[in-house]
């Protein structure tokens, strides 16, 4: 069977439609929505995209908290198109997720019952104007050595929404580590408020590249779709190597009494991470799980009747065009 | 023209931009849907760039050492002279589009005159604002137009959101004695005679949406004058939170 015609039919899957698709991902080719594909793979990519998605919109919420008291004129406004960039992202990231059949209404209700999961970070709060720097320089920061090897990944629409969402994340992070800087070389309780903030947002954003190897179940059937192209343990390490020194450049100091440079690994080493408060956030018992997860659900439920105005309003234009045309 | 004069009826104008753009940014997040929710904050961004805009001017004429921050922060309340209409909560979606739509109608007008005014840094910044705004005014008569004329539902939130804004309408075409010496110098816009324009403006589209426009006598006036509704001190409180906490820094 030829390639074309492995695209086009909607055969069961069997063995060599598996081992041609499996040849095409190894080929580095593009899957699109029409290919076929099997039903593991369209399932991992359903959940993996919309907890992306999810994230993006949940995300919205800690960051919102703070437009309203945002310090400056010129950070209100950049902090606003930030937090509008996120929902820009969700939409993507849903339209990209809805070309795996599955509907907007279906990923909000698995979204709201707690089926489905969003990066368990947002359950942290924003108590300080700092927490935006932090969120911005950390967890974008860990963000993006996530995704970006996604913009090379197997399934199309997936890798192209990724490509725009790195740029964008790039840009808050650089944001976030300059809202940090101008905090650290201000006054003492300026600095103070971005040492806390870097205290508190440290060991969750670790937690953000996902538990260790050992304990990550979809990491080897990952790596095979290219849906990850490095293990937790390995993006974790970059995140480190990698914002340390960024720490230390504005004079800030990393909450880990082990961390330590090896020169003979040329990595930093660092101390333990506690499983136990990840997964307990994981389970729904962290500080603000409860708060996003109502905000988004009163937010859609308050909506409803938006929606179906809309919806109403819509179909009576379309009858009256129907009937202008007769 | 006295500065000081200028200055006031910057702020006439300026501080409407800033209420209303700090009422919408307070929804993002938590719109209807994720489309509405980044219109929202599309049309909160165009006019907090608006406010910018007026407030430096406004900071160029006050004097070296006052900054765009220290007017959008660091006044009392008193000191604030947007309409009552843009300082209303957002008390449902309902509420929101027509608070915005009341505002767009007389906002473009307004723009529409004040790109002639002599004041050159003026009439620019109306012209810049006249494409955005032209926008916003499309989207909340689009959706007046939906939610009047959408569900039983929708129709009634929304007929109750007309009612209870309209008392808030007349004050836009009120003159305080600043805005009357900024007309007389060829500065200032008489908004006075955008009001029949306005209402029928306003009356076509309600009528469209099938909403009724109200029989009502009697108006709310007092936040051009810096009389505002209980509502501006906490929105207030949330906006001027960083700068009161900690005075004199650099964000």
């Amino acid at each position: 069977m030829s390639e074309k015609e492995i695209k086009n039919t909607g055969a069961e899957p069997s063995r060599s439609l598996e081992e041609l698709f499996d040849q095409r991902i190894a080929r580095d080719e593009k899957i699109e929505p029409k290919d076929w594909m099997p039903e593991k793979y369209r399932k991992t990519h359903i959940r993996q995209i919309s907890q992306h998605a999810h994230s993006e919109i949940v995300g919205m919420l800690p960051e919102g908290n703070w437009i309203s008291r945002a310090p400056s004129m010129r950070r209100k406004v950049a902090l606003l198109a930030k937090v509008q960039d996120e929902a820009g992202h969700g939409l993507y990231l849903y339209s990209a997720c809805e070309t795996l059949g599955i509907s907007r209404e279906e990923l909000y209700e698995q979204l709201h019952t707690g089926k489905a999961k969003y990066s368990s970070i947002f359950n942290y709060p924003t108590l300080t104007w700092a927490d935006i720097g932090a969120i911005g320089w950390l967890v974008d920061g860990a963000a993006i050595i996530n995704q970006v090897p996604l913009c090379s990944t197997s399934y199309g629409p997936y890798a192209r929404a990724m490509i725009r969402v790195c740029k964008e994340e790039s840009f808050h992070q650089r944001q976030g580590f300059e809202i940090m800087m101008t905090l650290a070389n201000g006054t003492p309780e300026q600095k103070e408020l971005a040492q806390d903030a870097l205290n508190r947002w440290w060991w969750p954003s670790l937690m953000m590249l996902g538990p260790t190897d050992a304990e990550s179940v979809h990491t080897e059937q990952s790596m095979k779709w290219k849906l990850k192209r490095k293990t937790n343990d390995e993006l974790r390490q970059q995140f480190i190597d990698q914002t340390v020194p960024q720490a230390d450049l504005i004079g800030l100091t990393v909450p880990d009494p082990d961390l330590k440079w090896n020169e003979e690994t040329k990595h930093y080493d660092f101390g333990d991470i506690d499983w136990d408060e990840f997964w307990q956030v994981v389970k729904g018992h962290g500080p603000c799980n409860k708060e996003r997860l109502s905000a988004r659900v009163d937010a859609w439920n308050e909506g409803e009747w938006v929606r179906d105005a809309a919806m109403a309003y819509a179909e009576k234009q379309q009858d009256n065009k129907i009937k202008k045309a007769i | 023209m006295k500065k000081e004069n200028l200055i006031q009826y910057i702020y006439g104008i300026a501080d409407n931009a800033l209420i209303l753009g700090q009422r919408l940014s307070e929804l993002c997040g938590h719109g209807p849907n994720l489309e509405t929710d980044i219109a929202c904050t599309n049309m909160a961004l165009d006019l907090l760039g608006q406010t910018r805009s007026y407030y430096q001017y406004a900071a160029h004429l006050s004097g070296e050492k006052v900054t765009e921050d220290d007017i959008a922060f660091l006044r009392t309340e008193r000191q604030y002279k947007n309409v009552l209409l843009v300082e209303q909560p957002n008390t449902n979606f309902a509420y929101i589009i027509t608070r915005q739509f009341f505002y767009d109608v007389f906002h473009l007008l307004l723009l529409q005159e004040l790109q002639n005014s002599k004041d050159e840094t003026l009439a620019a910044i109306a012209k810049k604002g006249i494409k955005e705004v032209s926008y916003h005014q499309r989207f909340s008569s689009d959706w007046i137009k939906r939610l009047g004329d959408g569900t039983e539902v929708s129709h009634q939130k929304t007929q109750e959101a007309v009612n209870d804004l309209w008392k808030f309408t007349d004050e836009l075409f009120q003159l305080t004695e600043e805005d009357k010496n900024a007309v007389e110098l060829g500065v200032g816009v008489d908004v006075s005679l955008l009001k029949e324009k306005y209402y029928q403006i306003v009356g076509e589209v309600l009528e469209e949406a099938t909403l009724s426009v109200p029989e009502l006598k009697w108006f709310r006036k007092g936040g051009k004058e810096g009389i505002h509704s209980e509502h501006m001190g906490y929105l207030l409180s949330d906006l001027q939170y960083m700068q009161r906490t900690y005075p004199n820094m650099k964000w």
